[in-house]
């Protein structure tokens, strides 16, 4: 262990301060998922090198890195979304439930149905609100009336989102604003009820209120899913996530807990980019 | 001056006056085509004068309606023979309907202001709109029935506007028979005609069958009498009264009331009464049937036919162009070859109509056509069905021509939907295929029905390739009517821009059409304003609906 760096000590005495939580270890936790020597070519680009890493169940893991480090990128992994990508050649494999994602014989929508995905803009539908939360029972071909009314009931609830739209639930969800349509996003993918939830900087198009409200959601929410973040915002990161993982040009460079990795960072380029002493 | 030209100001005039060049020429062909329009149903004055020219015996009596006056040098009027004094530098002439045309040989003619008398404005002055032979003007002297004057003087008018409207009551009794039910016997005769036909290819004639046949022919044909018989009684009634009147050179003429589809004393008649005439007319032109080849009478089976073409045509487009444009933006894989396919697609839309014409009638007529009617039409052989031109093929050739546009505007629309939107979709586990159906496509509508637009508007105006694919001079028959199957997508149709062309400049009294063709454009224009505006109207709601924030 490399010895406490001031700098860093100082800012996680205000990232953690009153904190109560304790430091835990991977090795204690349940597995979600594993990534074992991921590769990603884009072309003759290789945006990602040999990532491994265990994802621990019910918790929310956080990465970081500058722009361009293949955070989003290897965020996308989880859910097969580079495959919309043309060139795009993965190497290595993800493993969930001790199966290999990127196996041949995997389906993708089902894939998709287990780990839901929430973008960096809010993205409902040109559909009601309503619509937009049933959207993705309706693909399972769920059209029961009662069925539908209760999971969007539920699902809108759980993002705390019931009490401002449950009058108008069938006008346009284009009606709502940034932060609610970011939580109605999130209903939507909570209510096909999947394992794993990837965000994908939730929150970097919000007001801060929204974004407060986006960040107790994360804390209620990893309750029943595993959630995996992307965010360029390391206040964020420090308050949301158990785990965080600093990465950068296509590697991991450090993977530890986050008030661990904050406060005494193994790496001297975790520390730099931390103390924003990078770039 | 260098200091204004850095500025930047003189883009923003040119820019500016290129705008407002093209809004004056829109704006003026526009104002023109109202003018113009709206002015042909005004009841105008009509005068009377004598003329003489020089040289001549005894002044002529001249009854007209002045259409137009010009100015022309003298000069110009020597060397064209009139005898114009030397000294004259200008001379004024008036071209002036005169109708009358079965009475005179000519219903129109140029007349020079200074031979001219006094303009006097009678008020008994009548102008009759007849079923042929154009208008006809005189003074009414007497009315007739059978023969016999049963009113004169101040009771003519009352009493012949009162017989009027019973001979015109006649008349559509007539036209209803005519056109309604002896056109239905006539289709049903037609139809016994080709089961026959049928029976007899196929040699599953038998005896029973025959006698059946004929059974159902001698139904149709007693059938048939009966109309005819109470047609000619309707015939006989309305040829009872007619009407003498005085023309201008003081002959007097005899009109049968028959004849007549209305009368009118311009020089009687008060503004309101003449707004009244004016907005009765316009109704008449739009939903009257056309006569004198085209050139009297109104333009309802063109109008009739422009919209059921486009209609059809958007019908066809659509489906073809949308499919296409998913397939070339969302499937297709892009390289080379796509690109020529897109390449030749917009190509198309450049493509002289005329051409769509010629290949419409080659390969859809007469190739696609003609196998049609040895496939499923043998009966009606050698009288082709589909293999003649129609309704279908015109629809179908203006919708290869319009396709393009429709391509091109869903390519767009699909082009502008954000990918954040698909990758929401599939992230909840839809497929390619789900996520286009559900989300994509209903977000490009608005786009689509732009392109529906630009098809709608470029296909009401077309006529080249229609005079080669379906549309006619004159058709007898409406393609939607009350005989199954009620739509006939193989008859032959009436269409505004070609009704423009054949008044304007095929018909044989050029100076009577000038006006029709006016109104007519004026009608076409609003047929494509209105349709447009439909069709608008529905990509608003559609956008309202489909609204992204901040879009």
């Amino acid at each position: 262990m490399s010895q406490r760096n001031p700098a860093a000590s100082s800012m996680s005495a205000g990232l953690f301060e009153g904190s109560t939580r304790t430091v835990r270890s991977l090795a204690d936790e349940e597995i979600a998922i594993s990534v074992e020597n991921l590769d990603l070519y884009y072309g003759d680009t290789q945006a990602l090198k040999s990532v491994s890493m265990k994802i621990p169940k019910q918790r929310v893991t956080a990465f970081i890195g500058p722009s361009g480090c293949g955070k989003s990128t290897l965020l996308r992994c989880f859910n097969r979304m580079n495959d919309l990508v043309d060139g795009c050649r993965i190497e290595g494999a993800i493993n969930l439930h001790g199966a290999n994602i990127y196996d041949r014989k995997t389906d993708v929508a089902e894939l998709r149905r287990q780990v839901g995905m929430v973008f960096q803009k809010p993205n409902p539908f040109p559909k009601s609100i309503y619509e937009n939360v049933a959207y993705g029972l309706r693909l399972q071909g769920v059209n029961n009336k009662r069925v539908l009314d209760e999971v969007v009931e539920r699902s809108i609830k759980a993002v705390g989102l019931w009490d401002e739209v449950k009058d108008r639930l069938q006008s346009n969800a284009f009606g709502l604003s940034g932060g609610q349509q970011q939580r109605l996003v999130i209903a939507r993918a909570i209510a096909i009820e999947p394992e794993v939830i990837l965000l994908d900087e939730p929150t970097s198009a919000l007001d801060p209120i929204s974004t407060a409200k986006i960040e107790e959601l994360i804390e209620e929410l990893k309750e029943k899913y595993t959630i995996l973040i992307v965010t360029h915002n390391m206040q964020q990161a420090a308050r949301v996530s158990d785990y965080t993982a600093y990465m950068y040009l296509g590697e991991l460079i450090e993977y530890a807990d986050t008030m661990h990795l904050f406060t005494n960072p193994r790496e001297k380029a975790t520390e730099d980019y931390i103390t924003g002493r990078y770039g | 001056m260098k200091e204004w030209w850095k500025s930047g100001a003189p883009w923003i005039w040119l820019n500016g006056g290129a705008v407002t060049i093209s809004m004056i020429m829109v704006f003026g062909l526009l104002l023109l085509i109202l003018v113009r329009g709206f002015g042909n149903f005004w009841p105008h004055g009509i005068f009377e004068t004598t003329y003489m020219e020089p040289g001549a015996d005894a002044p002529v009596r001249v009854i007209g309606e002045l259409r137009r006056s010009e100015t022309l040098t003298g000069e110009a009027m020597r060397s064209a023979g009139v005898d114009i004094p030397e000294d004259q530098v200008l001379v004024e002439r008036h071209l002036v309907k005169m109708g009358n045309r079965d009475v005179t040989g000519r219903d129109f003619g140029y007349f020079i202001d200074d031979f001219m008398d006094e303009w006097r404005y009678p008020e008994d002055i009548t102008v009759l709109e007849r079923r042929e032979w154009g208008d006809f003007l005189g003074t009414p002297l007497r009315l007739l029935e059978n023969d016999v004057t049963v009113a004169v003087g101040d009771s003519l008018w009352p009493e012949f506007q009162q017989r009027l409207e019973r001979s015109n009551d006649l008349f559509d009794e007539i036209r209803r028979i005519e056109r309604g039910a002896i056109g239905n016997v006539n289709f049903r005769i037609e139809r016994v005609r080709l089961d026959e036909r049928r029976a007899e290819l196929r040699g599953t004639t038998t005896p029973e069958l025959e006698a059946q046949f004929a059974q159902r022919r001698a139904d149709l044909e007693a059938e048939y009498r009966v109309l005819e018989e109470r047609l000619n009684r309707l015939y006989d009634d309305a040829a009872r009264d007619s009407l003498v009147l005085r023309v201008a050179d003081g002959q007097e003429v005899t009109v049968r009331l028959a004849d007549i589809v209305k009368a009118w004393q311009p020089n009687n008649m008060s503004i309101p009464a003449k707004v009244g005439f004016y907005v009765s007319d316009f109704f008449g032109f739009i939903f009257g049937y056309p006569r004198e080849a085209n050139t009297e009478g109104g333009i309802f089976p063109a109008i009739f036919g422009t919209v059921v073409m486009v209609l059809v045509m958007s019908i066809i487009v659509t489906p073809f162009g949308v499919l296409a444009a998913i397939y070339l933006r969302e499937y297709a894989k892009q390289g080379a070859l796509l690109k020529t396919i897109r390449i030749s697609v917009y190509n198309l839309a450049g493509v002289p109509s005329i051409v769509f014409g010629v290949f419409g009638l080659g390969f859809f007529v007469y190739f696609v056509g003609g196998q049609i009617d040895q496939a499923f039409y043998p009966e009606a052989l050698p009288a082709p069905t589909f293999g003649t031109p129609g309704l279908f093929w015109a629809s179908l050739t203006l919708a290869l021509l319009t396709l393009p546009v429709v391509i091109v505007s869903t390519e767009e629309g699909l082009a502008r939907i954000p990918s954040t939107i698909r990758e929401g979709s599939l992230a909840l586990g839809a497929t390619k295929g789900e996520t286009l159906w559900k989300v994509v496509v209903p977000l490009a509508t608005p786009a689509m029905m732009t392109g529906l637009i630009l098809a709608i508007a470029r296909a009401a105006g077309e006529v080249a390739p229609l005079m080669l694919v379906g549309v006619v001079k004159l058709a007898p028959t409406l393609p939607i009517d009350g005989n199954f199957p009620f739509i006939h997508l193989e008859r032959k149709i009436m269409h505004m821009g070609f009704h423009i062309y054949d008044v304007g400049f095929q018909s044989p009294h050029a100076e009577a059409a000038e006006q029709l063709v006016y109104a007519t454009a004026l009608i076409l224009v609003l047929l494509i304003v209105v349709l447009n505006l439909t069709a608008i109207t529905i990509r608003n709601h559609l956008r309202e609906k489909y609204r992204a924030e901040g879009d």
